[in-house]
Parts: structure tokens; C-alpha cells; sequence
């Protein structure tokens, strides 16, 4: 088959779908699981976890009375930001909720013995994934970015008219960016959480093992570096940190590559974990008392 | 159009849960109206409603109804509605929302789904009570409330796995009234049950189940012929098996009278078994042989049979 004919075959395949279908169905799964993940009692230990640090910095501005900062330190709280937003965030905030968020959308019905509803409504499976996965996605975001703006606005604000002048000047690039590598996190770390949640039952072991792959994947030949989600994110974080010894682990860039490269590498590793998610939601059956 | 078009198809269906049957090598073809499987719990009756309807898929075999598979899933589950046995939902939903999403996921704006799902509401009796959590509905309640959702999209195909549990004899009643219109229409009802009898009357054909297998499947008459022409297999305890063995080769019913190993005994296969009760009790009360115990030496269709109808083919 000429690349002409795989052409058209996919074009007639494209033409064939019936994409706004595809998009309420979208809609309406997003807006059913938002509501279902957002606003639960069962979530309030993620809100936690993405509060703790804006709890901290809260704290430190109420109860410190000395005045203004000195405009000198901002570059020292610069790098405090930097280390709750990369080693805090990043590393463990994120990890966990995403973990929590979205093995919970699959799996968390199959305890429910909820998801034969959805299985049994004219919508494709992948659909179901696309639309369960973008609904995790907007949950982690919102609470996360948030958290981060929160950090942010709260550790300048004690600078006073200094403290405005960085954020309006270097700060604001540095927020962009922290901004973008919370949002690239929740899609990346969700991905695999939905897959992990799909191949095994119980996912948490999984996970851990996850955690300790970002972890060590610095000291692995670079080719290998790039199956995991903390190398793309790395290259993509404004402010490194002074780190030395074991802890540089966490920070070090071996081979840095563009900021457009590390955002696109993670987007494509999203997609095909996404395409594997796609794959294997296919071989789900509706089996609950062998959950 | 096709006969597939219009038929529910099982070729050579065989599902397994590990190393354990759920069910074996299952064949027929649905015609619209009620069908009715008939087993007892464990009998393989809700494997079959679920790969009928996708949720699990055949280890063998295909399953086709009415020229779809649920590989299709946007034709296939605009045809069929499927009210499962799971007594759960999701949490913090009411009767309304229950009903009206999942029509939303259809593809219907928000007035047609709103009309969908007040009218099924309606016809299920839930109409009154639609904007209540779900958390607080009686079982009876939730049963229709199931109900009204796999009928709300209009299937063509409407499978209902124990709907009539739970419900009390009213309910019951306007349920049965409601299968029918619908299998009046020109549609497949297909009911499961453990009790015949109430499905019994108003199912057009029974598809009788046990231990995994399709053992009688047809009209209702037809399962009832075909069942009792079966024979039973009756193992009886006595001294002088040979003696009664061949009493039992006498009579015209008997397939066959095999003496045990240890010659304490007789094995008998019989089409009509209260005959050879009778010739037991004649036998025994004649002191020619000492019955020590009497006994169905298996769970044949016709002890399923008695089990679910009775033997005269009557209500249990």
C-alpha cells in the first residue's frame, strides 16, 4: 500500500467519525468526573497535600513582624520557591495526587461497581479515556496551579514595593514557567497513572516502583532518561538549585536540550501512554467479584 | 433485511473465568419477544446477559445481536439497554440525573434527554421521587429506577437480569405489564429468572440453564416435552441388586440398570420415574430386596426441571 492510499484511507476514516459526537461525549464525561473527583470528602487529603506548602508560606507572612523584607533576600526565597515548586511539587505533591487522582478513575469504579454504566452507553472506549483522562487532568491542574500561584504571591508579598517590581519583572517568566511544568506534570504523571491503573489492580505498588524509576532515571544513559516524566520537566524549571552531593540527583541535567523539545517530548510520551491506556481499556471486562 | 438483523445470535459461546465454566459452548438464535433464562443461582444465566451485552467478552465464539457486536459500541448500545443485577450507583446521584446523563452520553441535547428521561421515569412508576438521591430509595425502588434508565433510550433489545426482584407484587406487575408492551412492539425482552413461574406466563420462549450449559431451549411447551422425555438417573442402596435390575429391565422406561462394583446396588435410567418408584415400593414391600436408600444420582435436567417448575410441568 502506497503512503498515497494510507492517506486517503485515513482521511476516509476521519471524515467517517463523528467528531462532534465524540466532543459532547467529551463534555459530558469531564463535567460528570469533575464533579465526581473535585468536590468529594474523599479528596480533601490532595487538597492538603497541595496546600501545605501555601500553609507554610501563609504562616511565615502573618507572624512575621519585622517589616518589609530586605529586597537582598529575594533571591534567596527565589530559590526557596524554586525547591518547593521542584523538589516539593514536583516530586511529591503532584506524584501523589496524580496517583490518587487517577488510578481512581477506572479502578475506583470497578470498587464502586459503577463502571459497567459506562460501559454500557454508546461511547468508544477510547472516548471514555480521553474524556475520564482530561477530567483528571482538569482536577490536578486547577488545584495545583493554584497552589503554585498561591506560593508565588505570598512569598513576594512580604518584599512590598521590591517584592512587586520582581514579580511584574523576572517573576513573571518564572511563574509562566512554573505554571507550565504544573500543568505538564499532571498531564504526564496522569498518563501513567491511568495506564498503571488499567494493567494492574492494585496500582500502588506500581506506583512506588514509578517514584524510584523518576528518581534514579538522572544516572541511566539518556535514551532511557526520556521514558520518564522528571526529565522533561527539569529542562523546563527557571531557577536551578544549588544542590550537591546525592541531592543533585534531583536537579542535574545531564543533556540539556530546548525548552519547545522538552515540552513537546512530554506531550508525545503523554499521548502514547495515552494510546497504550487506549489499548488496553479494550481488554476490560466487568468482572467485580474478582476485584 | 437479514434474519441476523433482527436475531440476537450465540455461535458456540463459551466463557471461562480462569479455569472456572461460566458458561459452555452455548448456541441458539432470539427471535423479538420475551425470552426468559431460566436457571438456578450460578447457572450461567448473568454470563450470558453479559456478553450479550459487552460487557465481558466470549473466550470462544461470537455473539451478534441484531447484526452488531459491541465492538460497535455507538449502534450497538443505542439498541440495546441492559438493567444489570449490580445493586450500586454512582455516588451522590439522584433518580433524574441517573437517567438523564447517561441519555446525554447518547447524544441527545439537553430538552430531548430531559423529555427521555421524565417519560422513562414515568413508565417505571419513579416519576414522583426522580429528584431524590438514590442513596435513599427502597431496593424496590432502585430496581426501577435500573429499569428506567435501560429503557429510557428506547432500546430494541432490553435486557433485564432479575428485574423482578425486590419489588413488591404491584410493581411486579406493572413491570410485567411493561415487558410486554414492549415485546408487543416488536422488540427483545430477555428476562432472567430462578423462577420460572413468574416469567413463565408471559415469555414467548425459555432458555433453560444449569451448571453452565443451555439445557432446553424453546417454547415453553417444547422445553416442557423435552424435558420429560430426558431420562433420570436414580441410584438405589439395596441388597440383591441383581434381583432388582432385573425387575427394572422389565419395565418399558428403563434405558438402562447397571449393579454397582460393590454389588450393594443399582443404577437406573429411566424416562419415567414415579413408574419405577412404584415397582421400588412393590418390590421392596414384597421383602424380595432391602432398599437401603433412594436416591437422583444427578443434577440432570429433569431434577432442574422439578426444581423449577415441577414435574408435571405445572407451578412449583
Amino acid at each position: 500500500m502506497s503512503a498515497q492510499d494510507l492517506v486517503a484511507r485515513a482521511q476516509k476514516w476521519s471524515k467517517d467519525q463523528p467528531w462532534r459526537l465524540y466532543g459532547s461525549q467529551v463534555f459530558v464525561l469531564v463535567r460528570n468526573e469533575v464533579r465526581r473527583n473535585l468536590f468529594t470528602r474523599r479528596r480533601i487529603w490532595i487538597y492538603l497535600l497541595a496546600l501545605i506548602p501555601v500553609v507554610i508560606i501563609l504562616t511565615h507572612v502573618i507572624f512575621d513582624k519585622s517589616g518589609p523584607a530586605s529586597p537582598a533576600q529575594i533571591e534567596t526565597d527565589t530559590e526557596v520557591l524554586a525547591g518547593i515548586v521542584q523538589l516539593y511539587y514536583l516530586r511529591l505533591g503532584i506524584f501523589f495526587a496524580c496517583m490518587a487522582i487517577f488510578t481512581w478513575l477506572f479502578r475506583g469504579e470497578m470498587v464502586e461497581r459503577t463502571l459497567h454504566y459506562q460501559f454500557l452507553v454508546p461511547v468508544r472506549r477510547e472516548v471514555l479515556v480521553v474524556g475520564k483522562f482530561l477530567a483528571g487532568a482538569v482536577v490536578a491542574i486547577a488545584l495545583f496551579e493554584t497552589a503554585v500561584l498561591a506560593c508565588f504571591f505570598l512569598m513576594y508579598s512580604r518584599f512590598g514595593s521590591a517584592g512587586q517590581s520582581y514579580v511584574l519583572g523576572p517573576g513573571l517568566g518564572q511563574l509562566g514557567s512554573y505554571l507550565l511544568v504544573t500543568a505538564l506534570a499532571c498531564i504526564g504523571y496522569g498518563a501513567v497513572f491511568l495506564a498503571l491503573s488499567l494493567l494492574f489492580k492494585n496500582p500502588i505498588v506500581p506506583g512506588v516502583v514509578i517514584m524510584g524509576w523518576e528518581t534514579i532515571a538522572p544516572i541511566f544513559p539518556s535514551w532511557a532518561q526520556r521514558l520518564s516524566v522528571t526529565f522533561y520537566l527539569k529542562h523546563l524549571c527557571p531557577v536551578s538549585l544549588p544542590m550537591s552531593g546525592p541531592l543533585a540527583i534531583f536537579t542535574i541535567v545531564a543533556e540539556p536540550v530546548a525548552p519547545f523539545v522538552a515540552v513537546l517530548g512530554l506531550l508525545c510520551l503523554t499521548i502514547a501512554i495515552l494510546a497504550l491506556s487506549c489499548f488496553l481499556i479494550h481488554r476490560m471486562e466487568i468482572t467485580y467479584t474478582a476485584e | 433485511m437479514t434474519p441476523d438483523a433482527r436475531q440476537i445470535v450465540f455461535e458456540n459461546v463459551s466463557k471461562f473465568y480462569g479455569e472456572v465454566l461460566g458458561v459452555n459452548k452455548v448456541n441458539f438464535s432470539l427471535q423479538p419477544g420475551i425470552t426468559s433464562l431460566v436457571g438456578p443461582n450460578g447457572s450461567g444465566k448473568t454470563t450470558l446477559m453479559n456478553l450479550m451485552t459487552g460487557l465481558i467478552r466470549p473466550s470462544r465464539g461470537a455473539v451478534c445481536v441484531l447484526g452488531l457486536t459491541p465492538r460497535q459500541p455507538i449502534e450497538f448500545f443505542r439498541q440495546v439497554g441492559y438493567c444489570t443485577q449490580f445493586d450500586s450507583f454512582p455516588p451522590g446521584t439522584n433518580g433524574y440525573d441517573f437517567i438523564y446523563w447517561p441519555l446525554r452520553l447518547h447524544g441527545f441535547g439537553h430538552d430531548q434527554a430531559a423529555k427521555l428521561a421524565n417519560e422513562a421515569l414515568e413508565r417505571a412508576g419513579m416519576a414522583q421521587v426522580a429528584r431524590r438521591k438514590v442513596a435513599g430509595y427502597s431496593k424496590g425502588m432502585r430496581q426501577r429506577v435500573r429499569l428506567a434508565q435501560a429503557i429510557a433510550h428506547h432500546p430494541s433489545v432490553l435486557v433485564l437480569d432479575e428485574p423482578l426482584n425486590g419489588l413488591d407484587p404491584m410493581a411486579r406487575a406493572e413491570s410485567i405489564t411493561l415487558f410486554e408492551a414492549i415485546a408487543k412492539q416488536g422488540m427483545h425482552v430477555i428476562i432472567s429468572s430462578h423462577i420460572l413461574e413468574e416469567v413463565d406466563r408471559i415469555s414467548d420462549r425459555v432458555v433453560l440453564m444449569s451448571s453452565g450449559y443451555v439445557v432446553a431451549e424453546g417454547q415453553i411447551r417444547e422445553v416442557r416435552r423435552e424435558v420429560r422425555d430426558h431420562p433420570m438417573q436414580i441410584l438405589v442402596r439395596c441388597s440383591n441388586a441383581a434381583r432388582l435390575a432385573a425387575a427394572a429391565f422389565e419395565l418399558d422406561h428403563v434405558v438402562e440398570a447397571k449393579i454397582l462394583n460393590d454389588g450393594r446396588g443399582v443404577l437406573v435410567r429411566t424416562r419415567d420415574a414415579e413408574q419405577f418408584y412404584l415397582l421400588l415400593n412393590k418390590i421392596a414391600s414384597g421383602g424380595l430386596v432391602e432398599v437401603d436408600a433412594v436416591a437422583p444420582a444427578d443434577d440432570d435436567v429433569n431434577s432442574i426441571y422439578q426444581y423449577l417448575i415441577g414435574s408435571d410441568g405445572g407451578p412449583a
